[in-house]
């Protein structure tokens, strides 16, 4: 029997699959979704390709509404989502970003060796869940007034910087160099910024982690020495958290302005989570400059997580972090929306790119590539869960011809939460990746249990099809030794 | 008069909704306020202690169910208070008025499950059926 998703999905290509505009009366461009055939039956069953669809009813949308391989579904936007915008006469959506603004990844490398950490995990461990703040509300160890939070927004990862959290070589290797320039801090509530005060240089809760991991596996030799990724074994620190209840605030007073403005411009939407205004209308303007104060923010908050990651390196191994080879490889926003430079049949388009729960991934020679990288492309890290592995791809032209630069982000859930927790118990997981020589320090049980390996997409099989299709390339892949998880 | 059932929580791949039963349109909105702090703690070990006062404006009905929780969220958040009673003095199609009573987040007493970014407006329904139904789905 011919499976259900054949009446609407089309094959485009090797892991593409078009939804036609034919499919929904108010879709301006085609769905494209990236996908094996073998993921195609889950994305059915849980019609996420229906929000994919609704994407497509955005003014001034480009080519197609985009769904990345990790596509789940989301609320109004998929996550896995990628939508291009023509900021001459195109809208920006905060749903398109997310609550959780520039929630990203940032890679550290080290010259350690799994077998030197190995038998210092659980100190490393204890030490990391004592270092740096996590949990539901976890406040951090940074006193911060308004004025100087608004510093903060406007300057990002050199702020932390200049405040001794972190060196100046790391913001040359982090996306947008760590601060987006638009940013206003008079375009966002003071409830944002009473929210944000507190919770800078924190974790959170719900699917962020910091992840001691040792490569197991290399791709491209050439590629991964670029990145100072040698042998396998070495061991790597993955940090994944974004803009905390500072960009929650941020998205929230967002969609309520951005909805009515949506009605205000007499823009018609299936879906009022997608609300959204002209780029170059004031209302466009403001959420672009709140936004960048949160992406700015996250920049700060991953900074500061890596200099009390480095300083408790030091002190477990009784060197410092240089002579243990700390360097950051990059880091990446996986919620963000940016107003890039693209071709479009021919020619050079300015379109506000959103990127909800997907990673920019701009090939070799491209100008926004820091010159170290300039000759692999950029590096894109993708987290897995806390049982399986991550990996570490580069962008491709075919991500810049196809997918406006873009690939996926993760793994991607495939079970709720509530179901996740029923089939098993935060400690026995605990348990079970300790038999694996996996050690978890979690703030909640509870939120462990929601997190569990089986909830998720296998990474692996996500990332073979970005690989597969093109849209960016594998260099290494790591599995992890210890993680903290709020 | 109060209906059997409070409150569900509706099972979403990826993230959590509620769905709140009430006689009326205030019941509702107090039990989708209550289903809101059962995700995030056991609202059994929560005290009323302190309280907040709370006045809010939406264009409509919808809207201001989703104004309401998020400033719950928000009160939450800022000010880490755990929320377990809700006594709503004024309510309408576009505005609500009301004072919350709850406890300052205390990690030896208080397990806290689950954050909540926010709640959307995806989903978003209040129907009239048997009294009143309100669905919400949450950023978790």
């Amino acid at each position: 029997m011919s499976a259900p998703w054949r009446s609407v999905f089309k094959q485009a290509g090797e892991c593409r699959w078009e939804i036609p505009v034919s499919y929904k009366e108010g879709m301006s461009v085609p769905g494209l979704i990236f996908a094996s055939e073998s993921m195609l039956d889950h994305i059915w069953e849980e019609h996420v390709f229906q929000q994919v669809a609704n994407v497509a009813f955005l003014p001034g949308i480009v080519k197609y509404s985009l769904a990345m391989p990790d596509i789940h579904w989301g609320y109004g936007f998929p996550i896995g989502g990628v939508a291009a915008t023509r900021v001459k006469d195109g809208v920006i959506s905060p749903g398109g970003v997310g609550f959780d603004i520039n929630c990203g990844v940032r890679l550290l490398r080290t010259s350690l060796t799994a077998a030197e950490v190995r038998p210092k995990i659980e100190a490393l461990v204890a030490a990391l869940f004592s270092a740096v703040p996590s949990g539901v509300g976890s406040t951090g160890n940074i006193k911060l007034r308004e004025k100087e939070l608004d510093k903060v927004l406007i300057n990002g990862s050199r702020w932390a910087i200049e405040h001794g959290y972190g060196e100046p070589r790391d913001v040359t290797v982090t996306e947008e160099s760590g601060c987006m320039k638009d940013a206003n801090p008079d375009k966002v509530s003071s409830k944002a910024k009473k929210r944000g005060i507190p919770q800078l240089g924190t974790l959170g809760s719900g699917n962020h982690f910091l992840e001691v991991q040792a490569v197991d596996e290399i791709y491209d030799k050439d590629a991964a020495k670029v990145m100072g990724i040698h042998d396998t074994g070495q061991v790597l620190v993955l940090i994944h958290t974004g803009s905390r209840g500072f960009g929650h605030e941020v998205c929230t007073d967002y969609v309520r302005l951005l909805g009515e403005a949506a009605r205000k411009y007499g823009i018609n939407l299936p879906d009022r989570q997608l609300a959204c205004a002209p780029v170059r209308e004031t209302e466009g303007k403001d959420y672009l400059q709140a936004m960048a104060c949160a992406a700015n923010y996250a920049w700060v908050n991953r900074q500061c997580i890596t200099h009390w990651t480095r300083q408790v390196f030091q002190e477990v191994f009784g060197k410092s972090y240089r002579e243990l080879g700390m360097e950051q490889v990059y880091d990446v926003a996986h919620n963000i929306a940016k107003i890039e430079q693209h071709i479009i049949d021919g020619k050079k388009q300015t379109l506000c790119v959103h990127r909800k729960g997907a990673t920019r991934a701009l090939p070799a020679g491209h100008p926004d590539v820091p010159d170290i990288y300039r000759d692999v492309g950029q590096p894109v890290l993708i987290p897995g869960d806390m049982g399986r592995c991550s990996y570490i791809l580069v962008g491709t032209d075919t991500a810049m011809s196809e997918t406006f630069g873009s690939t996926c982000h993760g793994a991607g859930r495939v079970q709720s939460r509530a179901a996740a927790k029923r089939s098993q118990r935060g400690s026995d997981i605990a348990q079970a990746l300790a038999a694996r020589g996996i050690l978890v320090k979690a703030e909640s049980m509870s939120s462990l249990a929601e997190e569990a390996s089986a909830a998720y997409k296998d990474v692996t099989e996500v990332v073979d099809v970005a690989h597969r299709s093109g849209i960016s390339r594998k260099i290494a892949r790591a599995v992890p030794l210890g993680v903290i998880k709020g | 008069m109060d209906t059997e059932k409070e409150f569900e929580i509706i099972d979403h791949t990826a993230d959590i909704g509620i769905r709140a039963y009430g006689a009326d349109i205030k019941q509702v909105f107090q039990r989708s306020a209550k289903a809101l702090f059962s995700l995030i703690t056991d609202l059994d070990k929560v005290a009323e202690v302190l309280y907040r006062d709370i006045e809010l404006a939406a264009p409509d009905r919808e809207s201001l169910l989703v104004a309401w929780l998020n400033e719950l969220i928000y009160l939450f958040d800022a000010e880490q208070i755990l929320f377990r009673r809700f006594d709503i003095s004024r309510l309408d199609g576009t505005g609500i008025k009301a004072r919350i009573y709850g406890e300052r987040v205390n990690k030896a007493k208080h397990e806290l499950i689950r954050g909540v970014k926010a709640a959307t407006y995806h989903m978003l329904k209040i129907e009239k059926s048997n009294g009143y139904i309100a669905q919400v789905l949450f950023d978790i």
